[in-house]
């Protein structure tokens, strides 16, 4: 394998000198790794949400609004409609033969961050005495479930974690009404960012008499077409049901694709001044080499392995430096949780999300940066005239 | 061996166009050991690149070894270096980073010959030189004199037909010089090595069995 052995000696040689460029390797290893860890800071940003927006849904439950609304705020749906809907085609049933619906009621309530001490828009959801057939990753991690009937609280892990005084004990005022935080639940989804409460009792202190939303679960998920299409013809409803896997993602899409967005454009423009640092260090190197080459050139050495050899070395300092972006990126972000304004005018809480999948384009994304930086140099090396080289002493 | 008829060399300087060889014709035989002398700037080591096929002339027809080489294209040519050319240069162009039999065996690695014989073979061209003892020891490790009798070494590991050298004792003391020399005479006489070297120094010069002598790109004289 003469061009292979041409190439190793011609990689060594690369090595062998690249003590006497550490300044210049670092601007391929630094601009790189700037360029990946803001990448997957980004990605992971947008991951994290729409995972917990996803999480949200399930295969086997629908959503109920009302027609034309596509978010529970605009949505009204009234207590006899929700009987009729809780008699619906497919609807699964608990132990007891009950319908496993929740008819749920939203407020949005302000409660400072923790963290900035600013009013955020906090979500209540009162909800039906099914919920916990309906949603049954919902776990009660501290305290204890609310009491049908009174005024009691349980707060989601991520509501928790971000806004102040709502601890077990706290007392909040909703609506010149004292309110006892009882416990906390996880979820894994974004009802963690929510306040629960019963349905009647919160209806109760804002004066309301309609629900929002009825989410249903259904014995098969295919049955939610059959359930659409006896709930949407049905001359005493006017309602929309959506599966809530698709609800779910169509409220995280438009964030997504704005983070999407921003992480494209960010990236591309770090990517092009990488590129360019890239670019710079590569010539470095093969100027600091030049003689060496053109030996192995007069000697006979074949322009491939010349090629690959500065391509190698270019994507190599690459990879190093995007292995470190990544690395930061992920042990700064991974995990870190935030909160947005998500569906409802109310704060989503989340984590970011460093998938390998994520970790594995960026790396793409900086292999791609050392190559675009390393061509040109490496064709200069191995196209520069002979003779030239040679002289150079 | 080596035959050039006419060969002129354009170089450009910015829009200039400078005629550096004004239509040499040399021949030199096989198992000869010439010595190309002349001031600087004369276009020796121009003639020198043309011979060993670094460059290709403007006009003119350059046969070395049996081929034509102005009609080869530059990677024929880089396959062609590598069969029959050994270069020794004036600065080594040793690898650093390679340990001397490394460095020698380079040239082998464009052949399919097994890594056990490439060290043999680089092992014998160092003993050739004198070197043996000297194998795994790096450049910055070795004298001038040591360095450029590495890079002989290197220049004969696949034992070409034709040495081309550029000013091989340059960079060398005296003493050191007549050591390489010495050695480049011996390659010549009792190996058979036809040998092109250009020089400054007229007593390198005594070496070899004839000169050859260049003055702004024409060929003046040619004595022994
Ligand atoms: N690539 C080039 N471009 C332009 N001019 C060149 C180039 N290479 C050589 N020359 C010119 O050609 C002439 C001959 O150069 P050459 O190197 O062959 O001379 P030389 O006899 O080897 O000189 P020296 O003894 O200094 O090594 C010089 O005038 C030199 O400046
Ligand atoms: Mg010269």
């Amino acid at each position: 394998m003469p061009a292979l052995n041409q190439l190793v000696s011609l990689c060594w040689l690369g090595l062998g000198t690249l003590g006497s460029r550490l300044a210049s390797a670092l601007v391929i290893v630094v601009g790189i790794a700037g360029v990946v860890g803001v990448l997957v800071a980004l990605l992971a940003m947008g991951a994290g949400f729409e995972a917990t927006l996803v999480a949200t849904g399930a295969p086997d439950q629908a959503i109920v609004l009302r027609g034309g609304a596509n978010a529970e705020l605009s949505s009204s749906i009234d207590r006899q409609d929700v009987t009729v809907i809780s008699a619906g085609p497919g609807i699964a049933r608990d132990e007891r033969g009950r319908p496993i619906v929740s008819a749920e009621v939203v407020v949005v309530v302000n409660i400072p961050k923790k963290a900035t001490g600013t009013d955020a828009n906090v979500e209540i959801r009162g909800v039906g005495p099914e919920v916990y057939a309906l949603r049954p990753n919902v776990r009660i991690t501290s305290g204890r479930a609310f009491t049908p009937g009174r005024h009691e609280l349980l707060v989601g892990r991520g509501a928790a974690g971000q806004f102040a005084g709502l601890a077990t004990g706290a007392t909040l005022t909703l609506n010149q009404e004292p309110w006892t935080v009882v416990g906390t639940f996880e979820s894994g989804d974004a009802h963690e960012s929510e306040i629960w409460a019963d349905a009647e009792a919160l209806q109760s202190t804002y004066r309301r008499n309609a629900f929002q939303s009825v989410t249903v679960r259904l014995e098969r998920p295919e049955l939610i077409t059959p359930l659409e299409a006896a709930l949407t013809t049905d001359p005493r409803l006017h309602v929309d049901v959506t599966p809530t896997l698709e609800y779910y993602a169509t409220q995280s899409e438009r964030l997504r694709k704005l983070i999407d967005f921003l992480a494209t454009t960010v990236a591309v423009i770090m990517a092009i001044g990488a590129t360019f640092g890239a670019l710079n260090t590569m010539y470095a190197a093969v100027a600091a080499r030049a003689r060496e080459v053109a030996m192995l050139r007069a000697i006979g050495f074949a322009s491939g392995p010349i090629v690959v050899s500065v391509m190698l070395e270019a994507m190599l300092l690459a990879l190093l430096g995007g292995a470190i972006g990544a690395g930061l990126a992920w042990a700064i972000f991974d995990r870190y949780t935030v909160s947005t304004l998500g569906a409802n005018f109310s704060q989503v809480v989340f984590a970011f999300q460093v998938s390998p999948g994520l970790v594995a384009r960026a790396l793409g994304l900086a292999l791609l940066i050392g190559l675009a930086g390393g061509l040109l140099p490496a064709l200069r090396a191995a196209r520069a005239p002979l003779t030239d080289a040679l002289r150079a002493s | 061996m080596v035959r050039l008829a006419g060969v002129k060399k354009n170089y450009q300087r910015g829009r200039q166009t400078v005629e550096v060889l004004h239509g040499i014709d040399l021949d030199i035989a096989s198992g000869e050991f010439v010595a190309l002398m002349g001031p600087s700037g004369s276009g020796k080591t121009t003639l020198l690149n043309l011979i060993g096929g670094l460059d290709t002339p403007t006009a003119g027809t350059i046969e070395v070894a049996g081929r034509r080489l102005e009609r080869l294209t530059s990677a024929a040519l880089a396959g062609w270096r590598a069969a029959n050319i050994g270069f020794v240069f004036q600065f080594y162009n040793l690898l650093p980073v390679l340990p001397a039999w490394r460095n020698v065996e380079l040239p082998l690695l464009l052949t399919s010959l097994s890594a056990a014989t490439r060290r043999r073979n680089a092992l014998i061209a160092l003993e050739l030189v004198g070197l043996a003892a000297r194998a795994e020891h790096r450049p910055r490790e070795l004298s001038g004199g040591e360095e450029q009798r590495v890079a002989i070494a290197r220049a004969l590991v696949s034992d070409p037909k034709l040495l081309v050298c550029d000013e091989p004792t340059g960079d060398l003391d005296r003493h050191t010089a007549e050591e390489v020399l010495g050695l480049l005479q011996t390659l010549n006489r009792e190996h058979g090595k036809t040998i092109v070297m250009v020089t400054h120094d007229p007593k390198a010069a005594d070496y070899a069995g004839r000169r050859v002598m260049l003055d702004k790109g024409t060929l003046v004289a040619a004595g022994a």
